[in-house]
């Protein structure tokens, strides 16, 4: 077991980085899900695209400002598309809004595609999180430390917040009934509104210690990261924060376990087993609750 | 009574003139794709106009597949780029000549399979008519091997309710691809190299007293149109019927006695066998084959196109394939080129194009939902009978509803 643990320590720490940072981006899927029943598919398009603004703002301003603008920018254009690509079509049929979200991922990734003039941008180093650190016998970067901590304590902070503030507790009432709720008087556009900055928020975060494992932004760089934390938030049952945590790091270990075994080809395709299996078998996820068909 | 019976004599001879026309103008659209091949000059205009068609042919199949999921069955799938991978390699295994194996597959000393079927048939029955009938025989191999993924993956995966099966399935098309990727099958996939050499629609000639005449632009559309009548034929038959009576009401649909999965598998095989298929004829068209350009932004590119058609209409989907692939490979070109009639434009530069395009996506999403077509069907007996409609509505008042009725035009 020890022997195991020093072989894939490299791999075990960037399992768990790595899940931090799907966890980031699966909180975003997972609270929209709850409250919209929607698959964000242009979720992780947006997390790509906070990626590519970082880049651009550190070519003329100072790091820490460039990481405000970041998240600033990145939440204002969550609002800004559930505003114009989702609330339009808030009566419309499931397939139509998940037809509009496919119809803004595209979009996103051809803006980015035209910006960047398809070419790889190299994204920034930011200090502190890119220094080099030694633990055990691995040798790595002092994000692959910050990134579960800070999970961690965002994650806590976001579900007291659900569970103290009114605006969770308003949350909570719409992702039950979204109808009764907007009767006994919630502002239902300020909540979803407010799913989208969290959401938007952390995938910003996500997208500063993620890309500064990687050398560069592509447009297609976010599809990926997506779709996985998607499968952690089904995984964990969708709708859950804990759970898609949970489902995050899980998936985020595994992963880099199956690179460390030499199967890297397949650890792509072992979150999509694993989203297939549990489907299968435990359609609700780990913490998901059990829902019943109405006619 | 009487006027019923009338009525349905009226109707049914509104279709027989609506179908003859539609013959008419198939005929004609072959004998000039007939022409484009071998008589008109080549130029720059047809050489787009071929490459259009061409394209277009396939991405209308492919629409069309996806359609019968998605708009007639109501199965929100998303793994229609992996179904077509999956008939692209399967045909261009088969096709690739056997003294070509050893530098396609360089790497993985000339591959596991030493025969190609086009070459065999060749072999009995002369080059031409063994590259015509080793294609479509390889075609058919393409969409059956999708056909038996899709059934495999179905038994798990169409148990899954609306957006899980669009993830599942999304995650199955990755899934193909990484597989097709992996170096232990190298000796069949070739790997991540590209897989070449194999038939492409240059090789499908026939020979007709010692003239040679080319066909590869007839070839898609023949494959096309055959698969679409199929289709269509389909939709129309009882299953078509069982098909849109679960996209309409699942528990409804499973009251009447309808077998959900077993009607719901039909469905997804069908589907992916001619995915398959206009995955086969995409590989003929590029001429090389590899597993990464077949990623989710084709699915949804597909999905894309068939949302401008109209969910649910075949005419719907072929309209807007050529349309799509005419404005992006052809007529919007200008977008990125940076210049537009003689003037320099800035911002028009690689990229563009699709930039442009995927607005007017969005915008079609959000205010046009029905598509083009909607959930109608464009048909030649359809107009008859509006133009006999509109001479009875000036011989006598309104005469009813004009009703609508499907008829294949490609």
């Amino acid at each position: 077991m020890s022997e195991f643990l020093s072989n894939n320590l490299p791999y075990l720490l960037s399992g768990i980085s790595v899940g931090g940072q799907y966890a980031l981006i699966a909180i975003g899927y997972t609270m929209v899900y709850g409250i919209l029943r929607l698959i964000n598919f242009a979720h992780g398009d947006v997390f790509m695209v906070a990626g590519l603004i970082m880049v651009y703002a550190t070519a003329s301003l100072p790091i820490y400002v460039s990481v405000i603008l970041v998240i600033v920018a990145t939440v204002i254009l969550g609002v800004v598309i559930e505003k114009v690509a989702y609330k339009p079509l808030r009566s419309a049929p499931r397939m139509s809004v998940m037809i509009s979200a496919i119809g803004v991922s595209y979009l996103l990734q051809n803006c980015a595609l035209y910006f960047t003039g398809g070419l790889p941008q190299m994204y920034p180093s930011i200090p502190f999180l890119s220094e080099q650190i030694q633990i055990g016998s691995a040798s790595t970067k002092m994000v692959t430390i910050v990134t579960p901590i800070l999970t961690v304590i965002l994650v806590l902070i976001l579900v007291t917040m659900i569970k103290r503030t009114k605006t969770g507790m308003a949350m909570r009432a719409v992702s039950r009934d979204f109808e009764t709720s907007e009767l006994m008087g919630i502002k239902i556009n300020n909540v979803i509104s407010m799913t989208f900055v969290i959401g938007c928020l952390l995938a910003a975060v996500g997208s500063l210690l993620y890309f500064t494992n990687y050398t560069s932004v592509i447009p297609t760089s976010g599809a990926m990261p997506g779709l996985k934390a998607f499968v952690a938030a089904v995984f964990g049952g969708i709708g859950s924060v804990p759970g898609a945590v949970i489902g995050a790091f899980i998936i985020g270990i595994c992963e880099n376990i199956i690179k460390g075994l030499g199967w890297t080809t397949f650890s792509d395709a072992f979150t999509f087993v694993l989203l297939i299996v549990i489907l299968v078998v435990k359609p609700t996820g780990i913490f998901g609750e059990k829902s019943t068909d109405k006619v | 009574m009487g006027k019923s019976l009338q009525a349905r004599a009226k109707k049914s001879s509104d279709q027989k003139i609506g179908s003859f026309i539609a013959v008419i103008c198939l005929v004609v659209l072959y004998i000039f794709l007939f022409l484009l091949d071998n008589a008109l000059p080549s130029n720059s205009t047809t050489i787009m106009l071929v490459t259009v068609l061409k394209k277009g042919a396939i991405y209308a199949l492919v629409c069309v597949s996806m359609n019968l999921l998605n708009g007639f069955t109501g199965l929100f799938s998303l793994g229609q780029a992996g179904f077509m991978l999956i008939g692209a390699y399967a045909y261009s295994i088969f096709s690739i000549p056997a003294e070509a194996h050893a530098s396609v597959y360089q790497y993985f000393d000339g591959g596991a399979i030493q025969f190609s079927i086009p070459e065999s048939i060749g072999n009995v029955l002369g080059v031409n008519a063994g590259n015509f009938l080793g294609a479509i025989l390889c075609i058919i191999i393409g969409g059956l091997v999708a056909a038996v993924f899709a059934a495999l993956i179905g038994i798990p995966v169409l148990r899954l309710k609306s957006d899980y099966l669009a993830i599942a399935t999304l995650g199955f098309a990755e899934i193909i691809r990484a597989i097709f990727q992996w170096n232990g099958l190298g000796k069949i996939t070739n790997g991540s190299n590209l897989l070449r050499k194999y038939t492409n629609f240059d090789d499908i000639q026939i020979q007709v007293g010692g003239m040679v005449y080319k066909l590869d632009t007839v070839f898609p559309f023949l494959i096309a149109t055959l698969s679409i009548v199929i289709i269509v034929l389909l939709v129309n038959s009882s299953y078509g019927r069982a098909f849109k009576s679960i996209r309409d009401d699942e528990v409804a649909a499973e009251a009447m006695g309808i077998n959900l999965f077993k009607h719901k598998m039909l469905s997804f095989v069908i589907s992916s066998f001619f995915a398959g298929v206009g995955g086969a004829l995409l590989a003929m068209f590029q001429t090389t084959v590899q597993a990464m350009p077949f990623q989710s932004t084709m699915t949804y590119e597909i999905l894309l196109i068939v949302v401008i058609g109209g969910i649910g209409s075949i005419t719907g989907s072929c309209i807007a394939a050529f349309l799509y692939i005419a404005c992006s490979e052809w007529w919007l070109r200008f977008l990125d080129s940076g210049s537009f009639m003689g003037m320099e434009v800035s911002f028009f530069r690689d990229g563009f194009r699709k930039v442009v395009f995927s607005v007017v996506i969005m915008v079609i999403v959000l205010f046009f939902s029905r598509g083009i077509m909607g959930n109608k069907e464009l048909s030649f007996a359809g107009m008859v009978r509006k133009i006999r409609g509109r001479k009875a509505a000036k011989a006598a008042p309104a005469d009813g509803p004009q009703g609508k009725e499907d008829e294949p035009h490609d």
